[in-house]
């Protein structure tokens, strides 16, 4: 291997300070002895506890989960039919139209849908509260999982799925036993995608909440306007865990699958 | 054994018998995509039992034919019938064809014996009958042992036997083939059509093929559709197409062919004469056409039937032309001879390599003669 020079290495190790060094001392001070988030009071896993007792924070945590667990499912469910009707279904009128519409959300500010879905809501008539979080995070997170899975149907051969229509299989088998399997990977890593995006989203679940609906990252925020404590930092902490295991946990799934199909054909 | 069987195809002709049932009918079918017509308005009939391919360039409709039998695209006009029932509105999973497809479209997802017991288990057959309805495919397509491996782990040439045996494993009434063996290289393909061939003569099933390869088409099939533009130009066995072809395009399709054109002169006897374009006059003895007097018509003549010495032949007056040697191309069983006419078309003549010679009787730049029989040729009004 190549030896890294001076300049490479000190690149990496800016890049990566600036990335991690943030989230290092936020997992350090959350096992900080004192009150004060700055001064460093000596090991402890007091706010650990003190997290675990405050039923707020962790109200907003089940919330959270609820909500993330919902939208990411429906999300896969819309987003993969969507993709599938773009893709397949390549001549109806209006397909650019709506493909440019499917992926209209990625860019479109967050303060914009927010302000966009409160309005609807009121306008219609729906009490704000949990089901408003997750109906605005479905249609947030949809158009992901739909770019995700559409990206993977562009390469998917269709005579698959026409092949086991052909050996038997109803339209919808043939789907569930064959087209499903195959762009499974694509369709979990949506999920995943939108599950993480309805985890940390705050500025929709804001606009678009109710009383008794308070996800995590709004209580966090909240909090934190009153004072950055170390509670917050431990409430952190375990979030970055969650994330850094999943993540972990995504790429051994895929290695192993990686290495089984490599096997060779002895 | 093998002999008997060959006695039985030679009298399998069930096309020139006016009793014989039907077993496929395509009744004026057409099928268009917005303005173009990708079938044409084509009757067809195919007999049980008959390997029968579709022949033709890439876009002449011979897939999209297959594949509204197979279900996946409707008739915009006309009716198929399978053995009598008409087939439309009968979706691909409830009809008794079955297709194996181009890209063998094998499911990744599954090992080869899962892919085999596939349409099995659509019908819900007993697990111990898919079981040995699995070995025994395995066994026809000589792949025991690959049950448990998946299609990635296969090469090329092990695919195909698999999307055969899965297409052939619930014993369909029509195998449907598409360009199936397009994939392979030619000397696997050439061994594959004969096993193809054994497989449709073991089993007695009806099969069609779709290609684009008329040697594929003239080794396997019974009887072969020459289409182009979406019609069906030609349907006969592969003799009557090599031999008497219709069409300029159905000669010009199958195999090598030198076409003469001219205008009909009048003729003695059974001969049709022909002022040629080409300087020379031209006589054909065969064929039932008599296209009137002054029409144009063409003549094509096979290479292997042009005679090619360096002597005049005995009647230089009919069917007879000077050349000059222009290319000669050696392909070890025989020889091919581009000879350039003083009116600069360059005819082909092929000479079988019988003996084991070097040396060659005929050279480049030779002035030759080339010249065939009366009914060497075949006249064409197209």
């Amino acid at each position: 291997m190549r030896r890294m020079g001076f300049f490479n290495l000190a690149a990496l190790a800016l890049g990566f300070g600036f990335l991690y060094l943030p989230i290092v001392i936020l997992i350090i001070y959350s096992f900080n002895a004192s009150r004060l988030v700055t001064v460093w009071g000596g090991f402890s896993t007091q706010w650990y506890v003190a997290m675990l007792h405050n039923g707020q924070l962790l109200d907003a945590a089940w919330v959270t989960l609820r909500v993330a667990l919902l939208s990411a499912t429906l999300a896969t469910v819309l987003g993969t039919m969507a993709a599938i009707a773009l893709v397949r279904r390549g001549r109806f009128a209006g397909r650019t139209l709506f493909s440019g519409m499917v992926a209209a959300p990625l860019v479109m500010p967050d303060v914009i849908i927010g302000l966009s879905l409160l309005l609807l809501f009121v306008a219609i008539g729906f009490d704000r509260g949990f089901w408003t979080v997750v109906i605005a995070h479905t249609t947030v997170t949809m158009c992901f999982v739909a770019v995700v899975v559409q990206s993977r149907l562009a390469s998917f051969d269709f005579s698959l799925e026409e092949a086991a229509l052909d050996l038997g299989a109803p339209p919808i088998k043939a789907f569930f036993l064959v087209t499903l399997p195959v762009i499974f990977p694509a369709v979990a890593a949506g999920w995943m995608l939108a599950f993480t995006l309805s985890l940390d989203d705050l500025v929709i679940a804001s606009f678009t909440t109710g009383p008794g609906a308070t996800t995590l990252p709004m209580r966090i925020y909240s909090q934190v306007r009153l004072g950055v404590t170390p509670e917050i930092n431990a409430v952190s902490t375990v979030l970055v865990g969650i994330v850094t295991a999943a993540v972990i946990g995504a790429s051994l799934f895929t290695w192993i699958r990686a290495r089984r199909e490599k096997r060779p054909a002895a | 054994m093998k002999h008997v069987l060959g006695a039985v195809r030679r009298s399998f002709q069930p096309w020139n018998d006016p009793g014989a049932k039907p077993f496929i009918e395509f009744r004026g079918v057409s099928k268009r995509f917005g303005s173009f017509a990708a079938v044409d308005g084509q009757t067809l009939t195919i007999y049980e039992r008959e390997f029968f391919a579709l022949l033709g360039p890439s876009g002449c409709g011979k897939t999209t034919l297959l594949r509204m039998l197979a279900g996946f695209e409707q008739p915009s006009e006309g009716t198929i019938l399978l053995e009598g029932r008409d087939l439309a509105g009968v979706p691909p999973h409830k009809r008794p064809v079955n297709m194996m497809f181009q890209s063998y479209a094998l499911f990744p997802h599954l090992t080869v014996e899962n892919n085999i017991a596939f349409g099995l288990k659509q019908d819900r057959l007993p697990r111990a009958e898919i079981r040995d309805r699995v070995a025994e495919m395995l066994r026809l397509v000589r792949l025991e042992g690959f049950g448990k491996r998946k299609p990635d782990q296969l090469s090329g040439g092990q695919r195909q036997p698999v999307a055969l045996a899965r297409a052939l494993a619930k014993r369909p009434k029509v195998l449907l083939l598409d360009e199936p063996l397009a994939a392979l290289d030619k000397k696997l393909r050439e061994e594959t059509q004969f096993e193809l061939i054994n497989l449709q003569e073991t089993l007695g099933l009806t099969f069609v093929i779709v290609t684009h390869d008329q040697e594929e088409a003239m080794t396997v099939a019974d009887r072969i559709a020459v289409m182009n533009h979406g019609r069906i130009v030609q349907i006969a066995t592969p003799a009557e197409i090599y031999e008497a072809p219709r069409t300029r395009y159905v000669a010009d399709f199958i195999g090598s062919v030198n076409i003469f054109g001219g205008t009909v002169e009048p003729a003695d006897g059974a001969a049709v004469a022909l002022a040629g374009e080409d300087g020379f006059a031209l006589r054909v003895a065969n064929g039932a056409q008599r296209p009137p007097q002054g029409a144009p018509a063409w003549i094509a003549i096979r290479p292997e039937k042009v005679r090619i010495s360096h002597e005049p032949p005995p009647d230089p007056a009919r069917n007879a032309v000077a050349g000059e040697v222009w290319d000669i191309a050696y392909l070890g069983d025989m020889s091919i001879y581009n000879v350039r006419l003083a009116s600069g078309k360059i005819v082909r003549a092929s000479l079988l390599n019988a003996f084991r010679t070097v040396e060659r009787p005929i050279s480049w730049e030779d002035k030759v003669w080339l010249s065939w029989a009366d009914d060497a040729g075949v006249l064409l009004a197209e």
